[in-house]
């Protein structure tokens, strides 16, 4: 006879995956990715998607006698404003290290905390800043100026 | 005979209610402390087993764990401040409010108001100072004891864990004052979050890839420094960060019990010698159960086959060493309280920055290397530091000299050496970036990259890293090369601290002494 011939299988043999092991599997998975998604979910609660910080677009008048490579620094606000005969410039007074309020000075910038120095147009000289500060976008309307902190142009842009 | 009950009185209820109201304090007593007194070995095992808060202890403690050179208290000195802040912290929580409008007032109302505030705030202060360094102390003794070897290679990570979260704490305390100290360090550790961009930025990747910016968001809930960021370093200080210790403390304390208790030398037995019999009663009074299978585990069998000889009951020999220790550590925080006030300087300027702005004396170090290049000095070396130290119980898996001070192939020696070498190094790279500047005064051109890669602090780590595997070469064993890497880390840690806290003025220049900084 020929023994070769396929067995049937039984309903009693054991399976290559035991239903019961492949339930008890796919429900720790099923349980593990639902702690995933919670845990991603929660998460997306303390991005903030709406800052708090106040609008960083202002109108300032330059003081009328202010000497050319004097800086005027508006209270409140993080630039410094410049102005000579090509016009207007604001060069951001945030150090680009950790963030501290760097103090204008004869040749540039200063910063207290680390001690990087910037030149007169922002570039690095000194100390751990590892950018150059940059210059903030400037609009001249009559005596106003609008500042905006928040948009960068390049070094050289006057208005 | 038949005895007959005594008949029924009309009256008997209600000497019953008095009698058992007579005996009421006595039985809350009994059933409070259902062991009784202490004062025999069994009644010493029920009072250790028998409640919730002291039976993390072992019913015996090994005479070993009670030398005083085997820990020198540096753990539990650490719970103990941690205590200390825990209630005072609570304390401060009925004054202090979590607003930048308000937040400065209210730490003037705790100064010079509230009963006692200032008291309670030094001690806050002074504590979480003396949990800062018994910690760091704390690792060092299970370092260079050999502590972190099998089987508690996961305890140490859990000390490490514990480290982090104890730097954590201190940092997110820091902010609430909101005084200009404490406004300038948070502005610092803010950026110093976002300092990845160091590199993103580098590589051009910011835009896709910002996770400095993530971070910086995530940790102020905001792009500046505002009542977002204080309502959440509130948040971290009081609630997550709190529970998160408490939780990594409790594996902590339980993973001692199931590693085998404290670490000891193989031979400790031999060395300490018999126990004097009047000293340490083993089996004496009422042995009636002395041990019993609770569950077959896997592991090591208890003390059953080499008998109890070498262990005292917990009770009272390690409780009254650790009282003694926690009150010292009270005494300790207290006076220091007393004699200095914690700093409150004036209303955070966010125009003015301090200067110079320094944190707390144990990240100073930190600012120090900071101060080269914020990515390395903030982000950079310190989670090199930590993967070092997290490596070396899987790599370190020699026996020699475990449970000894500085045991190990070299031993005293090469951590003598380490020191030399450690602040050697520390300081002749400290002393030519301060005489010479570094790269940037060098070519002002260069790009951030190679600054980012090569400043004094890389290049300290470098010469380390180069150190501890030299060592592993020239004694052919991994324990050197781990007591040269850690002595080299405390020496690196402790110079830099030293020339933050001492050395560093106004605009982070040097100067020999704070009476040399130009007046304001």
């Amino acid at each position: 006879m020929s023994s070769n011939a396929p067995i049937k299988p039984s309903r009693l043999d054991p399976e290559p995956v035991p239903r019961r092991d492949f339930l008890g599997k796919a429900s720790l998975w099923a349980a593990a990715a639902t702690g995933v998604f919670a845990t991603l979910g929660i998460a997306r609660l303390p991005k903030a998607a709406v800052l708090s910080s106040p609008s960083r677009k202002f109108k300032v008048t330059l003081p009328e006698n202010l000497p050319e490579g004097q800086a005027f620094v508006p209270p409140g606000r993080s630039v410094a404003l410049f102005r000579d005969k090509e016009g207007v410039h604001a060069v951001s007074i945030v150090c680009t290290h950790l963030g501290c309020i760097v103090k204008p000075n004869a040749n540039g910038f200063e910063c207290p905390c680390h001690g990087s120095r910037f030149a007169a147009d922002g570039a690095v000289t000194k100390g751990p800043a590892p950018a150059p500060l940059p210059w903030r976008k400037v609009t001249v309307d009559g005596s106003d100026c609008m500042v905006d902190e928040d948009a960068s142009v390049p070094p050289g842009t006057k208005a | 005979m038949v005895v007959l009950a005594p008949p029924p009185e009309k009256h008997d209820a209600l000497r019953r209610f008095f009698a058992n109201l007579r005996a009421t304090p006595a039985r809350v007593k009994d059933s409070a402390f259902r062991g009784g007194k202490p004062n025999t070995d069994r009644t010493r095992s029920t009072f250790v087993f028998g409640n919730v808060f002291l039976h993390l202890h072992p019913v015996r403690t090994h005479r070993w764990s009670l030398r005083w050179t085997a820990t020198m208290g540096l753990g539990i000195a650490s719970l103990a401040a941690f205590l200390i802040t825990l209630i005072t912290g609570v304390l401060l929580m009925f004054y202090y409010k979590p607003h930048p409008a308000i937040a400065y007032d209210s730490m003037k109302d705790i100064a010079f108001v509230v009963p006692t505030g200032n008291l309670i705030r030094n001690i806050h202060r002074w504590a979480a100072n003396v949990m800062v360094l018994t910690v760091i102390l704390h690792m060092a003794r299970a370092f260079y004891t050999g502590a972190y070897r099998a089987p508690r290679e996961f305890n140490w990570l859990i000390g490490m864990g514990l480290l982090v979260l104890t730097l954590g704490l201190s940092f997110t305390g820091y902010l609430l004052p909101w005084d200009q100290l404490a406004y300038w360090a948070i502005t610092i550790g803010a950026n110093i979050a976002q300092s990845p961009r160091e590199v993103t930025d580098a590589l051009g990747l910011t835009e896709t890839f910002d996770v400095g910016g993530l971070q910086k968001l995530l940790l102020l809930g905001s792009d500046t420094v505002g009542e977002e960021a204080l309502i959440r370093f509130y948040l971290l200080h009081v609630m997550i960060l709190p529970l998160g210790l408490v939780a990594l403390l409790s594996v902590h304390f339980w993973r001692i019990r199931k590693d085998g208790g404290l670490v000891r030398p193989a031979d400790a037995d031999r060395r300490l010698g018999p126990v004097h019999a009047a000293d340490y009663p083993v089996f004496t009074e009422e042995p009636r159960k002395t041990y019993q299978l609770a569950a077959v585990v896997r592991g090591k069998s208890g003390a059953v086959a080499r008998g109890p000889e070498n262990t005292v009951p917990s009770m009272p020999h390690l409780f009254y060493a650790e009282l003694a220790v926690t009150m010292l550590t009270i005494a300790i925080c207290v006076a220091l309280a007393l004699v200095s006030d914690a700093p409150l300087k004036e209303l955070a300027n966010p125009q003015v920055p301090e200067n110079p702005a320094k944190a707390p004396w144990y990240f100073l170090g930190l600012q120090e290397l900071v101060a080269y290049s914020a990515f390395m000095g903030g982000v950079g070396i310190p989670g090199i530091v930590l993967l070092g130290l997290g490596l070396i119980p899987y790599l370190d898996r020699e026996k020699d000299g475990t449970g000894e001070w500085f045991g190990g192939p070299g031993g005293k020696a090469l951590v003598l050496q380490a020191l030399f070498v450690g602040f050697g190094a520390a300081l002749a790279i400290e002393a030519f970036a301060i005489r010479y500047g570094w790269l940037r005064e060098w070519i002002p051109d260069i790009q951030q990259l190679w600054i980012t890669v090569f400043n004094p602090g890389t290049v300290l780590t470098a010469i380390y890293a180069a150190y501890s595997i030299w060592l592993v070469k020239r004694h052919q064993s991994t324990r050197a090369g781990a007591l040269g890497l850690f002595t080299c880390f405390l020496c690196g840690f402790v110079l830099l601290t030293i020339v933050g806290v001492w050395f560093r003025g106004p605009n982070w220049d040097f100067y020999w002494s704070p009476s040399d900084w130009p007046g304001h």
